[in-house]
């Protein structure tokens, strides 16, 4: 044993601190959890497989996802006749500020709640909200990060259109 | 300098636990409701700021420095 062998070991120590501390995100081509592993309160809808579902994280606090509430609720009552399914996962920690915000800005799609957090950190995402467009076999084909207005909500529409049969 | 095995192994350990014990966190995006709140804003309260800064100009003959040119330098 000797001295370079330790600045080995330290060097090792020092990656494998480095590689636990990188958040392994959700992306693109990836299957998207099962959502009835993770305990969330609400009630998801029943048959997601063949649909198209969108998937946002958001909080009462954050702006943008009090913005984005429109926009969905828009997007719901087009394409809900066609497949799109919209799962809002509330990150909230008191249910209370959840329910407070649901009474001004009334949702049009499922809006389950993430009380543990376990999802959300699951699908490591690194801005509130984000959101997954997944195809019919639960696979992530699209991601959102933060909501940009008018932008965002034509990506949405045009993602939809692209994956929803005509 | 000679480390016998079981000596390493004791160092390893010590570095694993003192590197666990820095108290670093990273507050994650979902958990943020306290940094976004109003009162953590810096301009949040604009006559406050002015107070502030005519207190540094008067009594330290420091102005500026935040955000814009001029630190209190006389140079611009």
């Amino acid at each position: 044993m000797n001295i370079s062998l330790l600045k080995k070991l330290t060097l090792a120590v020092w990656l494998a601190g480095s590689v636990l501390t990188v958040r392994a995100a959700l992306t693109v081509g990836d299957t998207f959890p099962g959502l009835d592993g993770f305990s969330l309160e609400g009630k998801l809808p029943d048959a997601l497989k063949g649909k198209v579902v969108i998937v946002d994280f958001w909080a009462s606090w954050c702006g943008p996802c009090k913005e984005s509430f429109p926009a969905m609720n828009e997007l719901q009552k087009k394409y809900a006749s066609r497949g799109l399914v919209i799962i809002a996962v509330n990150e909230d920690e008191d249910k209370s500020d959840m329910q407070d915000f649901l009474k001004d800005n009334a949702a049009a799609f499922t809006v389950v709640r993430d009380a543990r957090q376990k999802l959300v950190a699951v699908a490591g995402i690194e801005t509130m909200p984000s959101s997954f467009v997944l195809d019919g076999a639960g696979k992530v084909r699209f991601t959102h990060s933060g909501f940009h207005g008018a932008a965002t909500r034509k990506e949405y529409a045009e993602q939809i259109e692209s994956l929803l049969k005509p | 300098m000679n480390l016998s095995p079981s000596r390493l192994l004791r160092l390893a350990i010590a570095m694993v636990v003192l590197a666990s014990q820095t108290g670093c966190d990273t507050v994650q995006p979902w958990q943020r409701k306290t940094l976004s709140d109003y009162t953590m804003r810096g301009d949040r309260d604009p006559i406050g700021e002015g107070i502030a800064d005519h207190i540094f100009f008067s009594r330290e003959m420091a102005s500026g420095g935040k955000g814009v040119g001029g630190g209190g330098c006389g140079c611009n």
